[in-house]
């Protein structure tokens, strides 16, 4: 127990003169989980900011290790469970090229769909997390009224919204449900046509522009040094889309930009996903009138068994880079399994892009950053 | 005519017809204290509820709609729970200015009651300098949230606390100069006379250009020092958890809460007396006819429609913009709208002086 005198004497507590040491997190409004940032303070100003990390960990690396090759692919559902399908598609995919499985073409386009459905459901939750943290709160309904389509057509077809588990190796589990077509295509037409109300409401408004103009700059040469993916690394303008750089599945004969912005910025990595969401939705009107017929697994043992060696294998998930790394012996089993997750090398940026600002730039910074906690922890 | 003139005519003659002058007095002001409480009490009901319907109209949502016929008991209920709650002290607070803080916030919100007409001769207290009046009482709200903010030993809320400080004081100016321009035009601080001078027209109508800007910079100005989004920055719930209520619960935070709504209620009811005529109905000039049908519509409907327009106004604002930030939020009011609203006095004085208004 600390005295009323200890307290105000500790600098852990209080800072040195003139700081004041704040504990944002682990249970907070802004950080969107559990993560737990020591915040210096002068006045408004940030000095320093220092995470702590581990409150959900999980150990889900030394998991996978007494998994079997089909079972390890569903825990990672549960890292960044707002693009859980795109972490199962990297699993399966790491699994595909150790045991050299061809996958049928209808399974590749389901995956693709199922992909960039998914990029914008989280985009969307994203959105409407980000402007709550900015302070404004009905965003988040306008994002989630399409999200909520979103779910229900995964729902449909892989039984469950969030965690889908839709993911096998060889292909999808079970075939797309005979409503998925048209319950897309109904979806693509609501986005496009309430999308303005997301412009009007948010990227026009003048109070949300200030806000987020020349707020939490990342550099380019910074944001490669920091290991930066996806979303964040393009608003500073480096390319790093992996459905471009390396194709997997049908990537490479769908046609998309990569979205890129130059500014650095909070505003720039804002339209980053939101122009993200757009060539989704693009990829997604391309595919939706030609899945092919066929199969939509491919012939595979019950057991599968990865050969002994090291395989990696990377997708882009929402939120970045996501990359599997298999060390297997030859068994049943994975001997060793690491994840390379986007939200750590993101959030280790944080400190140098918010460092100077005001708190609730901070707040603006981290939102952009889209952070999924469980996927920083495992 | 339906007025509410009548009634307190007859009370007060009955009072000094029955008692001496003195327990008249005294019954009187009885009287006035327990309809002032009553009416925070339902003010404070129905805003929370009508704000909450209005956020989920915003939302595309349907709001409270379990408690009673539409949802109108779930304030009721909200109270009823929050009197039951536990209302903790932290260990290291300071206990006095604690437990004061939120009766100051009160108390001020209660006081600004006084000099507000709600219909046509009902009014608690007609003093000569009611303009001045509110602008020195309003201000005192700010101590309230400081002391709150420094008694609860938490960083958050001392964060708060002087985010709101710097934030009421600054606007303070602004929502001044906006209101001299009234007084300016209409040569008096008294709210009665303010709105006779509205007889033949409300002086956002009559005023030009400037008493349009005027309204505009008041109706930020009140926004941000009711400390209501967007200008939300000492509850900032996003960066300060709470702000600088963060350590308060059960009834003192309902004080806290119900504080905000009855402040609300008053900056738009002065809003309304100063720019929209309070209870003066709609009047235009000289067409006779149409100011006689206006006058059927009881004084009382007149104030309170303007009131709830101004409160719904200012509802809108918080469920569409997000938050600026503190140094924007400073800037806004020394860069733009104190030189504004300076310039803009001069030019309500020159159209006064001129008689150039209507």
């Amino acid at each position: 127990m600390y005295t009323q005198t200890e307290i105000i004497k500790d600098t852990t507590v209080n800072g040195s003169e003139g700081e004041l040491v704040i504990n944002v997190g682990p249970q907070h409004p802004a950080t969107h989980g559990v993560l737990h940032l020591v915040i210096t303070l002068n006045g408004e100003t940030i000095k320093k900011i220092e995470p702590h990390l581990g409150y959900i960990h999980r150990s889900i690396e030394k998991m996978c290790e007494s998994l079997s090759y089909r079972q390890f692919i569903y825990v990672t559902s549960r890292m960044d469970y707002l693009s859980s399908h795109i972490n199962n598609l990297g699993s399966a995919h790491c699994v595909e090229k150790g045991m050299q499985i061809e996958i049928p073409a209808r399974a590749k386009v389901i995956r693709v769909l199922m992909s960039e459905l998914t990029r914008i459901a989280s985009h969307e939750l994203w959105l409407g997390a980000m402007a709550m943290d900015l302070g404004a709160f009905t965003p988040f309904f306008y994002a989630f009224r399409e999200r909520e389509m979103i779910n229900d057509i995964m729902e449909e077809t892989c039984g469950a919204r969030l965690t889908m588990n839709y993911m096998v190796p060889g292909g999808v589990m079970y075939d797309i449900h005979p409503d998925f077509q048209q319950k897309v295509k109904a979806f693509v037409k609501q986005f496009k046509e309430k999308v303005t109300e997301y412009d009007d409401l948010v990227t026009n408004n003048i109070i949300f522009q200030n806000r987020m103009k020349g707020v939490g700059i990342l550099s380019k040469e910074d944001a490669v040094s920091y290991g930066c993916t996806g979303p964040v690394a393009r608003g500073s303008g480096v390319s790093c889309d992996i459905r471009k750089i390396f194709p997997y599945e049908i990537y490479d004969t769908v046609a998309f930009d990569e979205v890129l912005e130059t500014a650095g910025d909070s505003f720039a990595r804002y339209m980053v996903r939101v122009r993200e969401m757009h060539q989704s939705i693009r990829i997604i009107e391309q595919l939706i009138d030609n899945i092919p017929e066929g199969e939509y697994q491919a012939k595979t043992k019950a057991v599968l068994k990865l050969p002994k060696g090291e395989f990696y294998s990377r997708v882009e998930t929402a939120r970045g880079e996501f990359g599997v790394y298999i060390v297997s012996e030859g068994a049943t089993t994975p001997y060793r399994i690491k994840f390379r997750s986007p939200g750590f090398s993101n959030l280790s940026a944080l400190e140098h892009m918010a460092k100077g600002s005001k708190l609730g730039d901070l707040m603006a910074t981290m939102g952009t950053l889209d952070l999924v906690i469980p996927d920083i922890d495992r | 005519m339906f007025s509410l003139e009548g009634i307190t005519n007859a009370i007060q003659n009955w009072l000094y017809n029955t008692f001496n002058p003195s327990w008249a007095l005294v019954f009187e002001c009885l009287i006035v204290i327990l309809l002032a409480t009553g009416l925070f009490a339902i003010l404070g009901l129905v805003l929370v509820l009508m704000e909450r319907k209005v956020a989920a109209h915003i939302q595309i949502r349907l709001g409270p709609n379990r408690v009673g016929p539409g949802g109108m008991f779930q304030t009721v209920a909200d109270t009823l729970k929050l009197i039951m709650k536990e209302g903790l002290t932290p260990d290291l607070a300071d206990k006095f200015l604690f437990n004061l803080a939120p009766f100051v916030v009160m108390i001020v919100a209660m006081l600004l009651l006084a000099p507000i007409a709600f219909a046509r001769g009902f009014q608690i207290w007609d003093l000569n300098i009611g303009v001045l009046y509110v602008s020195a009482i309003s201000s005192l709200s700010v101590i309230g949230i400081l002391m709150a903010g420094w008694a609860s030993n938490n960083k958050y809320s001392l964060l708060g606390a002087m985010r709101s400080g710097a934030q009421i004081v600054s606007y303070e100016l602004s929502a001044g100069l906006s209101v001299l321009s009234i007084v300016v035009l209409s040569g008096s601080l008294q709210l009665s006379d303010i709105i006779a001078s509205q007889e033949n027209g409300w002086w956002l109508f009559k005023g030009h250009i400037p008493v349009i800007i005027s309204f505009v910079i008041f109706i930020i100005a009140v926004t941000a020092e009711t400390n209501r989004a967007p200008f939300d920055l000492a509850e900032a719930e996003s960066e300060l958890t709470a702000g600088f209520h963060t350590e308060y619960s059960g009834m003192r935070f309902a004080l806290f809460f119900l504080a905000e709504y009855i402040n609300i209620f008053i900056v738009c009811a002065i809003g309304a007396t100063l720019f929209l005529g309070g209870w003066m109905p709609l009047h235009i000039g000289h067409w006779q006819a149409f100011n006689h049908i206006m006058d059927y519509i009881p004084s009382s409907i007149w104030f309170m429609g303007k009131t709830f327009f101004l409160i719904f106004l200012i509802m809108w604002f918080r469920w569409t913009f997000p938050r600026l930030r503190v140094d924007q939020l400073l800037n806004l009011e020394w860069k733009y709208l104190l030189p504004i609203s300076m310039f803009n006095l001069i030019l309500v004085t020159v159209i006064a002086i001129l008689g150039w208004h209507f």
